[in-house]
């Protein structure tokens, strides 16, 4: 069994009253390339600062080889970080660079007294030491003979190289890299890849790398880890990931997906497009699922041999492929293909059981926690909506002074009673007028699945609910808009049934 | 023939101003320093000025008294530049208005305003050197905090992370990283302060109780009666401006730093 060099337990991060990162837990193995993953802000640079020692967790442990580092300060870890920007000290040259962490480090050395006795003494390392450390790490990333160099002198892909060898110079357990190739050309990005990859290989040290490109991730990595939202999504290798995605947000990030609604029904088939396929994932008959096809997994053919057929509505050529977008029915599926064909053609397509993927969808519905309050409206998710309470009691019904009368014949006052809150995914509707909806939000995600699009909006106020809901139409991400439920699509259960009699 | 207006041109109101202001004076004080009465040549006035005990220390107090005041500065201002650097104070703006205002309220009040404070307390006409440091750090301070504060500004943060991160404590970070980097702007700092605090002597004259002569005032007497000893002082004083920030300059490398002439 594989060493764990890191853990993280339960940790959580908030910056004021920002939560960054929630209760997230995984482990890296010693020696591995590990990859943080995942788009801007969803915590994997505070992941790996936390690792570094920059940001302490909030709550939650970082274990390092079994040992509790949570709280060690950054220079007293074994880790070494190459910086985002490179963070090169502009007063010192090349040398300099690369010796610095030498020049702060002490070793113990054993001696020999007189009377044969061992003692040891901290001491600095020898000049001649340093140099022949750094001499090896510049030739390390092909920099033999920059020693002299001043930093401002160097190209952006040189001084990417002097930030690997300061860093690895000290001998770290473990070397973070925090989007180093960020700043560079595609084509030196490309070459820096295999030369880290290299690296990791000879070095034999554990990297954990940051990246939001998700080629990088998969050239690069034995695991990766994605992130959304302050939460891992999925752990697991390159190929696991891209074939095997946990969730329509993995999918949907890495790689292309046709995202697709579907229902399971039979041993091994599921039907979405209004067709049905043979696949490989089991799962219970009549369920709902995620499908998820990659577009180069779709396969064209004549119109009548396919099992799904469409028109083609565009084509684009991306290089070493096609990207052809295909109108079935009310459905777009998209597919890459080194083959061509034209706009308006008809054509058949078919898609093997290996290429689709089922996963149990994230949301099925949206539920919260509401109390009802004095005019028989409920209040949930920062806001205020209509309802019929007279659901909670069959056969009751309000009069005229707003009490509900049960089917006995009681009246009752429901202020203030704690109630389950359920809408369907089609039952919610936005709008950019703020004041139409019960309660207002942002859109923090968006998946287009084949027919429409699967939207996430966060409310504003401090419950930070989500609501989860399918819609035709074309918003954009962070685009404010207020949460329209109509009155009689808001299920209503009692959180307390023992309640009732009161 | 046609005008030609080039862009060479814009620069002739400055260069009228250089000759008269500054070239044409410059060269009336190298004549006067090295002329007699009579307006022949003459090393006289050099040799009188460096063979006359109290010329001398003149100029050794006022080095003294320049070197006192902008240390005293750089220890006050250094700290007080960093703090505000590093933090991540949304109102740090107002505490740094409040070290510059005083720069905007007349001099002669300021220094007026400390002498009634000296008096009051009974340190007027007491304690004339220490007076006259004082009031040069209340004068000069504000001119050590702002080349300190924007050079400190422009160290970014991931550097101080770099240092922490390849093993450097705090002090080692200082030595090796905050230290060399505000190299800059502790230069330009010192050129600020040191060279006025020679030569201002209207503080000297105010809070000294007139007993503390430095080289300024030295000059501003001369004028008054030997143009030529006046010249001479003026020279002299140039030189050891020009070697003071040469020695300085040393320290900068080249860089510029913003607000280093606020």
């Amino acid at each position: 069994m594989a060493e764990h060099i890191i853990e993280l337990q339960n940790v959580t991060k908030y910056f004021d009253d920002n939560l960054v990162i929630d209760n997230v837990s995984f482990y890296v193995n010693k020696g591995e390339f590990i990859t943080f993953l995942g788009p801007s802000g969803c915590g994997k640079t505070t992941t790996l600062r936390m690792i570094a020692g920059f940001d302490l967790p909030t709550s939650g442990k970082i274990l390092l080889n079994g040992k509790d580092i949570s709280l060690l300060p950054p220079n007293r870890r074994p880790v070494n970080t190459v910086f985002q920007r490179y963070a090169l000290f502009p007063h010192l040259n090349v040398f300099e660079n690369v010796a610095f962490g030498l020049k702060c480090k002490r070793v113990l050395n054993t001696y020999r007294n007189d009377e044969g006795k061992e003692y040891t003494k901290k001491e600095r390392l020898s000049k001649k030491e340093i140099r022949e450390k750094v001499e090896k790490a510049l030739e390390l990333v092909d920099l033999e003979g920059f020693e002299k160099r001043s930093i401002s002198t160097l190209s952006g892909g040189q001084q990417q190289r002097v930030a690997i060898a300061r860093a690895i110079v000290n001998e770290p357990e473990i070397l973070l890299l925090d989007e180093p190739l960020g700043a560079l050309d595609l084509k030196m990005r490309k070459e820096m890849q295999i030369e880290l990859k290299e690296m990791h290989r000879r070095l034999g040290i554990t990297f954990i790398y940051v990246t939001h490109d998700q080629e990088e991730a998969l050239t690069m990595s034995d695991t990766i880890v994605v992130m959304a939202d302050g939460v891992v999504q999925q752990i697991g290798t390159p190929i696991d990931i891209y074939n095997e995605p946990s969730n329509t947000f993995v999918a949907d990030f890495i790689g292309e997906s046709n995202i697709f609604n579907g229902t399971v029904v039979g041993e091994k088939k599921v039907k979405f497009c209004g067709k049905t396929f043979d696949c490989v994932d089991d799962f219970e008959r009549n369920e709902p699922v995620d499908v998820v096809v990659r577009p180069e997994d779709v396969l064209m053919c004549a119109p009548e041999a396919g099992a799904l057929r469409g028109t083609v509505i565009s084509v684009v050529f991306k290089g070493i492929h096609y990207e052809i977008t295909v109108q079935v029915g009310k459905y777009e599926v998209v597919i890459q293909s080194t083959e061509s064909r034209k706009e308006g053609e008809v054509i058949g397509m078919n898609v093997a059981p290996d290429g689709i993927h089922l996963m149990k969808p994230k949301y099925t519905s949206n539920v919260f926690d509401g109390v009802i309050t004095k005019h028989n409206t409920v209040e949930f998710a920062d806001g205020e909506f209509e309802c019929d309470v007279t659901q909670l009691y069959p056969g009751s019904h309000i009069d005229e002074e707003e009490y509900l009368v049960t089917a006995a014949g009681e009246k009752l006052d429901l202020t203030g009673t704690e109630v389950k809150v359920e809408i369907g995914l089609n039952d919610i509707e936005i709008s950019d007028d703020e004041n139409a909806g019960g309660t207002t939000g942002h859109i923090i995600s968006m998946i287009y699945k084949g027919d429409h699009y699967r939207m996430i909006v966060r409310t504003d106020g401090e419950d930070e609910e989500d609501f989860v809901f399918a819609t035709d139409d074309l918003w954009n991400e962070n685009d404010r808009v207020s949460v329209i439920v109509p009155k009689d699509k808001i299920r209503l259960t009692l959180k307390h049934p023992e309640d009732k009699k009161k | 023939m046609r005008l030609h207006f080039s862009r060479k041109m814009l620069g002739i109101p400055y260069v009228v101003f250089l000759l008269f202001f500054v070239i044409i004076p410059m060269l009336i004080i190298l004549f006067y320093a090295f002329t007699d009465r009579e307006m022949h040549f003459s090393f006289a006035n050099f040799i009188q000025f460096f063979s006359d005990p109290t010329k001398l220390s003149t100029i050794v107090y006022s080095l003294v008294i320049a070197l006192i005041t902008t240390a005293v500065c750089l220890l006050i201002a250094y700290p007080v530049a960093y703090i505000l650097a590093r933090s991540k104070m949304k109102k740090k703006f107002v505490i740094l208005l409040l070290f510059v205002t005083p720069m905007w309220i007349n001099f002669v009040l300021r220094i007026n305003a400390i002498r009634e404070l000296l008096s009051w307390i009974g340190l007027l006409g007491e304690t004339n050197y220490f007076n006259t440091i004082l009031g040069m750090v209340y004068d000069f301070l504000p001119f050590m905090i702002l080349p300190l504060y924007t050079t400190m500004l422009k160290i970014e943060e991931s550097l101080y992370e770099a240092s922490a991160d390849l093993g450097a404590g705090g002090f080692t970070t200082f030595q090796r990283v905050t230290l060399p980097l505000s190299m800059p702007g502790i230069a330009s700092g010192i050129t600020m302060v040191f060279l006025p605090s020679m030569t201002n002597y209207v503080v000297s004259d105010m809070l000294g109780n007139s007993k503390v002569t430095i080289i300024g005032k030295f000059i501003y007497e001369y004028f008054g009666t030997n143009w030529h000893m006046g010249s001479m002082v003026a020279l002299i004083l140039l030189i050891v401006v020009f070697l003071s920030t040469w020695l300085t300059g040393g320290l900068r490398e080249n860089e510029t730093v913003r607000g280093a002439n606020l």
